[in-house]
């Protein structure tokens, strides 16, 4: 496969629930390690493109390309984490076996072989959670359990990584850790990640997708209260994170 | 029902001394069906309560009903010998597990209701013809069983379907249960999740097959839920909760039938009775425990 073909292309692309339309006309390309945050109000139709890619969702007009190819054969190099699991809490598993799950399918009998658990424990390391692999998956904190599916996303090696709201449920207390191993992440494959936080994604990004059923395209230098307001539809308070003040705060008399 | 009579002496030796009783074998062959069905419904319950699908194997069991009627009917009222009720049986089940099935991943109607269509008109296919065949049948003896019924050639059916079962539950495993915790994800990883929610279906179908003889179609349900039900209070792993399962299947079925004998009960109730007081022993220990914490 030649390497400048783009990891997603999509063209013209639209969408709908029966009348309900909700992406019209989307065109836009990523290139492979780049890295995109998708942002957008609550049934702007992020989720919704996340299932395009996978192609668990068809479109009903234009063309959807993934690594060159259809999204459901392109499937398998897409390591996907959703937002939500479908979890039954009594369900009996290990951690080792969830991120295993992520091996699921690539072997004949569907047997895992050293090799697979290798994967899952080097996935499980990367994302500082190895030390939790026997545990009962179900004793976990949401911030756990939400490292936990990345780690099983990863373990897929994939070449495209989609995260939806990979940051929901994570403790304040670990959040910077957690932005390093994105950040990581993000020098080895092509990461897509769904965010509300805007101003945690924005810092490990080149590109912020303002989705709201159209898709507008903003390199993260040029995120403005303007463009903000313009895409959430209202002012939005933004905080910057690498930002640091005296413990008083301070006047934004002096900005102007 | 038909009970086992008990001799005079201590009922624990009767039993034991009735196992090896030539004019007994009924007893010995209902043990060896209990205990070659306890691993299948060990294996296949978990999976189903783990899924979630309680419900649809309920639908299949009662389905099979229409099977063994159908089966009957063919035999007395024209004279087809081999088409006997557990063939009628496993022929139903598959069938039912494979209409349900595909309802349940395809159908725009609703699921439930189809379900619950097909759990009705199953049962009542059989009981009509039930009636119309020539001869008295009793449907007390298939909708809560009889051990008196069980042949030497069920035993041998059954051994096969259990070789079937376990084999098939077990090479399934890994992606059954990545099937089981995350749908969507495991497809994404290209399994085939429809084809393997229909095998898990047709398992679950062939496993309630293994034990109408012995509990009938009522309440072969029990035996898929009560011990998994159970297990899951201990289990932190699919496989552990398959195992302890399995145990406490093997112990409903070998204490189940040596009470019924004891005591003079009905063989299929006893051993339902005796799952379920496992199940409530754990729940409400279980609670106790939570209290006093």
């Amino acid at each position: 496969m030649p390497s400048d073909l783009p990891a997603i292309q999509c063209e013209r692309l639209s969408f709908s629930y029966g009348d309900v339309p909700i992406l019209t006309n989307v065109s836009f390309s990523i290139q492979k390690l780049d890295a995109v945050a998708l942002v957008g109000p609550n049934g702007g139709g992020k989720s919704t493109l996340l299932k395009l890619i996978l192609g668990l969702l068809t479109p009903q007009s234009g063309t959807i390309q993934v690594l060159g190819t259809t999204p459901q054969q392109a499937r398998k190099k897409i390591g996907y984490m959703p937002q939500y699991l479908q979890y039954d809490p009594s369900f009996p598993v290990s951690v080792m076996d969830v991120v295993l799950m992520g091996r699921a399918g690539s072997t004949g009998l569907g047997r895992y072989g050293k090799e697979d658990r290798r994967v899952a424990m080097q996935a499980m390391v990367e994302l500082a959670v190895d030390g939790l692999a026997a545990r009962p998956f179900n004793s976990l904190s949401g911030g756990q359990r939400q490292r936990i599916l990345i780690a099983r996303a990863l373990a897929c090696e994939p070449e495209i990584l989609l995260l939806d709201e990979p940051t929901a449920n994570v403790d304040p207390g670990v959040e910077l850790q957690f932005f390093e191993i994105l950040k990581a992440l993000a020098n080895r494959v092509t990461v897509l990640t769904v965010s509300h936080d805007l101003g945690f994604v924005s810092q490990m990004v080149s590109r912020v997708f303002c989705i709201n059923r159209q898709v507008k395209i903003h390199p993260t230098s040029e995120l403005t209260g303007e463009v903000i307001r313009e895409m959430y539809g209202g002012d939005v308070r933004m905080v910057r994170h690498d930002h640091c003040c005296s413990e008083q705060g301070h006047s934004h008399a002096d900005l102007l | 029902m038909i009970t086992a009579v008990p001799n005079k002496g201590t009922p624990m030796l009767t039993y034991f001394s009735a196992l090896t009783d030539p004019n007994m074998v009924f007893l010995r062959y209902a043990l060896f069906a209990g205990l070659l069905a306890a691993p299948a419904f060990g294996i296949i319950g978990t999976y189903v309560v783990a899924r979630r699908m309680t419900y649809l194997a309920g639908a299949i069991a009662h389905c099979v009903l229409g099977g063994i009627g159908a089966a009957l009917y063919c035999q007395v009222h024209y004279g087809l010998a081999w088409m006997t009720p557990m063939l009628g049986a496993i022929v139903t089940a598959i069938a039912a597990a494979l209409v349900i099935g595909l309802v349940s991943l395809r159908s725009r109607e609703r699921v439930d209701s189809v379900i619950g269509a097909i759990w009705v008109l199953g049962m009542a296919a059989g009981i009509i013809f039930i009636a119309k065949t020539p001869g008295y049948i009793d449907p007390m003896s298939y909708l809560f069983g009889n051990i008196l019924m069980i042949t030497g050639q069920d035993l041998l059916t059954i051994a096969v379907l259990d070789v079937i079962v376990i084999g098939l539950g077990l090479l399934s495993y890994n992606r059954m249960i990545a099937v089981c915790f995350d749908e969507e994800f495991a497809r994404l990883r290209g399994i085939r999740t429809e084809l393997y929610t229909l095998l898990l279906l047709c398992l679950t179908a062939l496993t309630i097959v293994l034990m109408v003889r012995v509990v009938g179609i009522v309440m072969v349900i029990a035996l898929f839920t009560l011990p998994a039900a159970t297990a899951s209070h201990f289990s932190t792993r699919i496989w552990q909760m398959m195992l302890l399962a399995t145990l406490l299947g093997l112990a409903s079925v070998a204490g189940g039938l040596s009470l019924s004998y004891g005591l003079d009960l009905p063989s299929g109730p006893t051993i339902v009775m005796l799952a379920g007081f496992f199940y409530l022993v754990v729940i409400v220990g279980k609670g106790m425990k939570n209290r006093l914490r």
